[in-house]
């Protein structure tokens, strides 16, 4: 499995990422040793194992909360990790679908 | 029951499948301890994890994990005891994690199956392909600026319920009896307020026509139609859309469309077909949910009476016609309210007070049926009091208003106001002759037009206002008129 030209452009689409023609070019080269590492996986046989949906194991079940309020209420302190905002909105370039 | 379409190339045949999205009634939300409270201040219901911060992570609550299980109940559907969560990516402002964690293959309920009720007395099957639990994302706010949009946070994170039928509706009634009916199972086991109006309950809607009997045609999807009403005509808008662009030989394009409800019509969201690439996978920061079956027992025995039995034991308790008590459970307040008034009281006159009266004067008044003055334990007072014959209906009518203004007991208003039913007949008789004498002119035309004895009967309660025994009036006036003696 290879990454194509398209791919990237389409990856980059997807993440709102603005590239250039260099710039895609030095991420499929990128992109495609990843890929061409991870395909090693590929050899091995996993026809009898069941898919690991985390390193615990499959018995063990999520960790669960109480439904207790006791987050929120700190709203400067969220704005103020925002690059741009106004009376306590964050601010971001008009978005109309 | 037919619910074709006419079109010029003949019969056609809607296909409707819906997606209901229903916020879980909790305290805090689905990965995070802040507030789910409706209107509050913008972004003080938000932690470090609902802003999506690095390093924060997702921890479930157990109630919002309970509501799921309890909803996939009532809707007759298979509990998995083993689900787990993913990755939905898709870029926005208001989705500041870059992704929604939901369930993708594997969701915590499965197929069930809900009985809609149609013009009373029809019932249809509905089947259910799955409910999933999944966050609800932030909201924005295009209007307050002219080149920025604000970003509110308070509603990121809050959990929903992903609720999916199979395409099984055939027409907008079909769709509005399907919503009508999962909203109020919900509000039974009060996992969902079911408000659409803030936004706790959101449906989208499938929509695609089809010749009878065809192989299903290409489907439109309706984003976000807030209200019943609405969504009746959406569906019939788009139907009807479908059917010309097929007609005048062309291909329907799969989209996603909006509702507008100014103009009743709908149409194409900007074309977005690239973000329907979600690139799920299995969310690393969360482990599977993993039941075991007394767990999903235990959530069952909580169960409260459903519409269905309750409507069922209507019928069979109270002797009611099954179409009075769909009426009755068709909103969960209000068969609650028929039960404490009929505690004691005739239960089919409470019926037909409850649909007649109160349900006219709630209307005008634009109240729910909990906010009612007339107190249940009043209004069963009040049909004693009709059924003992202390009062006349006629008078009943007055009693209830005053009732619907003040809050007050019927007794305590019958009391002061001097309404109880006038029964003797010697005083009824006094009046009888009065009206008698003093209109020659009628007592002759009667000979003639034996319906006007209606006319008489009303002279008599306009005397009395309206206390007299209507059967001891009748009587006497038999008794002069007809009889002479």
């Amino acid at each position: 499995m290879s990454v194509t030209i398209d791919n990237v452009k389409k990856i980059a689409k997807l993440s709102k990422i603005s590239l250039s023609d260099d710039e895609v070019k030095s991420f499929l080269t990128d992109l495609n040793k990843i890929i061409d590492w991870v395909d090693q996986l590929t050899d091995v046989d996993t026809d009898k194992v069941s898919p690991t949906f985390s390193s615990f194991g499959l018995e063990e079940d999520t960790n669960q909360r109480n439904d207790v309020i006791k987050d929120g209420g700190c709203r400067d302190a969220i704005i103020s990790n925002a690059p741009n905002s106004e009376d306590g909105f964050f601010l971001v370039p008009k978005v109309i679908d | 029951m037919s619910n074709l379409l006419k079109g010029k190339t003949g019969d056609w045949e809607i296909v409707i499948g819906i997606e209901i999205h229903a916020q879980i009634i909790s305290q805090s939300k689905l990965f995070s301890g802040s507030s789910t409270l409706f209107g509050s201040e913008h972004n003080t219901q938000v932690s470090f994890v609902d802003a999506g911060m690095p390093g924060m992570l997702p921890v479930i609550n157990s109630v919002c994990i309970e509501q799921a299980v309890k909803t996939g109940l009532g809707l007759n559907a298979k509990i998995n005891n083993f689900s787990i969560f993913d990755r939905k990516n898709y870029f926005y402002p208001d989705l500041p994690q870059g992704y929604q964690i939901s369930q993708f293959e594997q969701p915590i309920v499965g197929n069930g199956e809900i009985m809609i009720d149609l013009d009373g007395n029809t019932i249809k099957k509905v089947r259910i392909e799955r409910l999933h639990l999944e966050q609800d994302a932030g909201k924005s706010l295009h209007d307050q600026h002219p080149s920025y949009s604000y970003v509110d946070l308070n509603r990121s994170g809050i959990a929903l319920m992903e609720i999916v039928s199979m395409p099984d509706m055939s027409s907008a009634e079909e769709a509005q009896a399907y919503i009508k009916k999962v909203r109020n199972i919900m509000k039974y086991l009060q996992t969902c307020d079911g408000n659409m109006d803030e936004g706790s309950l959101r449906a989208d809607i499938n929509v695609s026509v089809r010749k009878p009997g065809n192989e299903l045609g290409i489907r439109c999807e309706i984003k976000n139609v807030n209200s019943i009403k609405f969504i009746g005509q959406a569906i019939e808008y788009e139907a009807k859309r479908q059917i010309d662009i097929i007609e005048d030989g062309k291909v329907i394009k799969q989209q996603t469309r909006l509702f507008d409800p100014k103009k009743g019509q709908t149409r194409a969201m900007r074309s977005k077909e690239e973000a329907h690439d979600y690139r799920y996978f299995p969310d690393p920061d969360l482990l599977p949910l993993v039941f075991t079956d007394e767990f999903v027992e235990s959530i069952r025995k909580t169960l409260p009476e459903l519409p269905d039995l309750k409507k069922q034991r209507f019928v069979d308790e109270y002797g009611l016609s099954p179409y009075d008590a769909g009426l009755l459970v068709s909103e969960k307040d209000t068969a609650d309210y028929f039960e404490i008034a009929a505690t004691g009281s005739n239960s089919k006159l409470v019926c037909n007070w409850i649909a007649g009266e109160l349900f006219s004067f709630l209307n005008k008044e634009n109240k729910r049926i909990d906010e009612s003055p007339v107190t249940p334990v009043n209004l069963g007072k009040l049909i004693n009091l009709i059924d003992n014959g202390t009062i006349t209906g006629r008078i009943a009518k007055d009693i209830f208003e005053m009732m619907f203004k003040s809050g007050d007991d019927p007794m305590t208003i019958v009391d002061s106001n001097n309404m109880r039913q006038v029964s003797d007949e010697g005083e009824i008789e006094k009046i009888v002759d009065l009206i008698i004498t003093s209109n020659p002119d009628q007592v002759k035309a009667l000979e003639i037009k034996p319906n006007l004895m209606g006319w008489f009967v009303g002279q008599v309660m306009k005397e009395t206002q309206g206390k007299a025994n209507p059967k001891a009036v009748n009587e006497i006036l038999i008794k002069k008129l007809i009889i002479k003696d």
